[in-house]
């Protein structure tokens, strides 16, 4: 009964603040942002990858804060450890909760499908960054919390005990670097993360940094030659297959191990990983679990310069949605947009808030203290990307292609670094005469 | 025949034609019509819990999953459109697809060496040895060990200087591997892992074949002097035939069809890629589940024609024990 009359109370709700007809959940009903915080109520649910701070109460603190602005409205939290595979599942439902992260391995076309367009990509880009990441003909779907600049999180006592300080300039300084780390130190210079996989994904996030260019991941969907000389990806995965060809990583990738790599990055054990900058908290934490000094780990980023300056790119993390399916579609938003701009937890966190003009946290510090250029990076072809992506089967996203390029260049697979990526371009446009690129 | 069943077909034949036949004399009290229509259903009510598990957890879905065979679908969008047999064209335009199943060469092979190592096992503990359930016990306990778990300690295993090393050097034996790293040897390893894990259930397959044979055919073939082989040659063996050839048969499939513990172990990464790691990553990393399902449907054909040439080269008979 009460049920019933909580969903007759927010379908009257979504009906006066959408001025749409009967019942709940249609397609293209705008998730608006609420007029009188007073005048929404009901109950949502918010799915998260977050499971460690529901266990710490974080996320209980904020929902606390929130029903004091908003208290009709009562936050639940639903924690996913393997967040990606069960939500995927899920949305195959109506069932996923009212306010959601969209899943990395949905494509941006199936947006509208799955979520409600929470206004013009105009009106939002103003104040938020990334929005672009979710733009569906002009209607964004999702907002991202924070944003990741990539780079190389690295010890910096075993660099100093190598006798390095300043930053690598060229790809070729920053091997050097390496092989002095390694004949000085005894720490493995580079650490690839190769059995648990999604690390190496992290090097795609770099397209972007070598030439300086936040368009350099929309000009994908307009080559038939990614890993041709003198683009991104060959820069990117060039370096990679240059450390592991020299020996500079572990001896043995196929049984590394991602939580006991926090511990040896932490312990110098490791000198550099190439990471977001998500990753300086965790391994900051590490290194003080270990005893060490947490202000050891640095953060650098990729060692090209374009006119003399660096550059790193800047890419949302997960992007918050609200379920197409909801009836809380209000009470929703005021959620996503409390909680990106009000709870401060960007800030709290040490992550780069996504609102337009917030200050960078002090994680970013060496970055704005050397100039580092930051640039967002543009996904406005990502649907085509993607497609591409997809049907060349070489998965960008994923980690199987680094995996098979580690082999190559440790020769535990045939092939060298030209051919392997001759195979990869010829893949790519195939897959681009097929879709009809 | 053995005394048990000589026993049971002399009851037969001197059993039936005393007893009435059962439309003969009067019903007895309370058994009318719908008494015994009752007794009719009966069996089905107890057949219709496994019965609706069976059809809703395995047809049902393989029923599904050859429909979306014939789509396009990307296993998320609500609409799919039909797209013939076009995803069965592509599997064989690209015989790439199906190089992985050399990969199951290793593992077929393992299932060899498991086989053996299994029927030695089930021989040996069939005999009167000191310890015989402890034996057991320790020989079946991998196989119920959660996969995934055995991945992971086998992960540990196989890591420089980890157990496997540290156990070699202790018997004197150097030298670097990388048991996974290695793209000659990880295919071993990993075929390793999975014989240490099913020798178990051969074991006790075997094992329980083993004890139908009666024991008096041992004990005449001691009298006779045979020894233990001549016993497992003659008497064992010919005796387990049919459970030998279903275990051949399982192995064939089963090596076709590895998934687990490379997948949690190397990911396919390495050269280690199977057949339904391919299929799962064209479903869910590419989403491409039309065509996965279609992998999977020609992996279903391709057990079951192999099945089928299996029974046809080794015809299936009964065992007369006597």
């Amino acid at each position: 009964m009460r049920r019933k009359r909580v969903g007759l109370v927010a379908a009257i709700m979504v009906a006066a603040t959408a001025c749409s007809g009967q019942g709940s959940g249609r397609q293209g009903e705008i998730a608006a942002p609420p007029s009188d915080p007073a005048k929404v109520s009901g109950e949502i649910t918010v799915l998260t990858n977050r499971t460690d701070r529901i266990a710490d109460g974080t996320l209980k603190k904020y929902a606390a804060e929130f029903g004091k602005v908003y208290p009709g409205v009562k936050v639940k939290f639903e924690g996913l450890t393997d967040y990606e595979g069960e939500t995927k599942i899920r949305m195959s439902t109506e069932n996923y909760g009212d306010v959601l992260l969209i899943p990395n391995s949905l494509s941006v076309a199936q947006y509208p499908t799955f979520f409600a367009p929470l206004g013009k990509a105009g009106e939002l880009s103003a104040k938020f960054d990334y929005t672009d990441h979710a733009t569906v003909d002009g209607q964004v779907y999702g907002l991202a919390d924070i944003g990741v600049a990539n780079g190389f999180v690295y010890n910096k006592a075993v660099w100093r005990k190598a006798g390095v300080t300043d930053w690598p300039a060229t790809p070729e300084e920053f091997v050097a670097d390496l092989e002095t780390i390694k004949a000085k130190t005894g720490a493995i210079p580079y650490y690839t993360n190769y059995k648990d996989g999604w690390p190496l994904t992290n090097w795609t996030n770099a397209i972007g940094s070598p030439e300086c260019d936040p368009g350099a991941y929309d000009a994908l969907a307009k080559t038939d030659k990614p890993w041709s000389k003198g683009s991104d990806l060959y820069a990117i995965d060039k370096l990679l297959y240059t450390i592991v060809d020299k020996k500079l990583a572990e001896p043995d990738p196929t049984t590394t191990n991602w939580e006991d790599s926090k511990a040896q990055i932490g312990t110098g054990k490791i000198a550099s990983m190439w990471l977001g900058s998500w990753a300086i908290s965790q391994m900051r934490a590490a290194a003080q679990a270990a005893g060490k000094n947490p202000d050891d780990i640095g953060f650098m980023p990729f060692p090209q310069q374009k006119n003399g300056k660096f550059c790193s790119v800047l890419r949302p993390d997960y992007q918050y949605a609200v379920n197409v399916h909801s009836d809380k579609k209000t009470a929703a938003r005021a959620w996503i947009d409390w909680y990106i701009t009000k709870s401060g937890q960007a800030a709290a966190e040490g992550s780069l808030s996504s609102v337009k003009g917030a200050p960078l946290p002090d994680t970013l510090k060496a970055f704005s203290d050397n100039d580092v250029t930051m640039i967002p990076q543009r996904q406005e072809n990502l649907a085509e990307v993607n497609a591409i992506d997809k049907a060349s089967e070489i998965g960008i996203t994923a980690q199987d292609y680094r995996q098979k390029l580690v082999d190559v260049a440790r020769g535990a697979a045939d092939g060298d670094m030209d051919s392997y990526f001759g195979t990869l371009d010829g893949k790519w446009s195939e897959a681009r005469q097929t879709l009809g690129g | 025949m053995t005394a048990v069943q000589k026993t049971r077909a002399a009851a037969q034949a001197d059993g039936r034609p005393s007893a009435p036949p059962p439309e003969a004399g009067a019903p007895p009290p309370g058994a009318g019509p719908g008494r015994r229509r009752g007794a009719a259903v009966t069996p089905w009510l107890f057949l219709a819990a496994p019965l609706a598990l069976l059809v809703m957890f395995t047809y049902l879905p393989v029923a599904d999953m050859i429909g979306y065979s014939f789509t396009d679908w990307d296993g998320i969008s609500p609409t799919r459109s039909s797209v013939g047999a076009d995803n069965y064209a592509e599997l064989v335009t690209r015989p790439a697809r199906f190089e992985v199943f050399l990969v199951s060469g290793f593992y077929l092979a393992a299932s060899v060496v498991q086989i053996a190592v299994a029927l030695y096992f089930a021989t040996v503990l069939s005999f009167d040895t000191r310890f015989r359930s402890l034996f057991k016990g320790l020989l079946f306990f991998p196989y119920l060990i959660n996969g995934v778990a055995v991945g992971f300690v086998f992960l540990y295993f196989f890591q420089p200087d980890g157990t496997l090393d540290t156990l070699l050097r202790l018997a004197g034996v150097e030298g670097n591997h990388l048991w996974l790293g290695d793209p000659d040897l990880a295919n071993t390893s990993l075929a390793g892992v999975s014989v240490w894990r099913f020798t178990g259930l051969n074991m006790v397959l075997f094992l329980g074949a083993i004890q139908s044979i009666p024991p008096h055919l041992y004990e005449a073939a001691q009298l006779d002097g045979a020894n233990r082989w001549q016993q497992f040659r003659h008497i064992i063996a010919p005796g387990i035939k049919p459970v030998i050839s279903l275990s051949f048969v399982l192995a064939v499939s089963g090596s076709l069809a590895v998934f687990e513990i490379p997948y949690i172990m190397t990911g396919g990464a390495n050269g280690t890629e199977t057949f339904v790691i391919q299929t799962v990553k064209l479903a869910f990393q590419f989403d491409k589940v039309g065509l996965a399902s279609a992998s999977a449907v020609v992996l279903l054909v391709l057990i079951l024609l192999i099945t089928w040439v299996q029974r046809r080269l080794i015809p299936e008979e009964r065992v007369e024990l006597s």
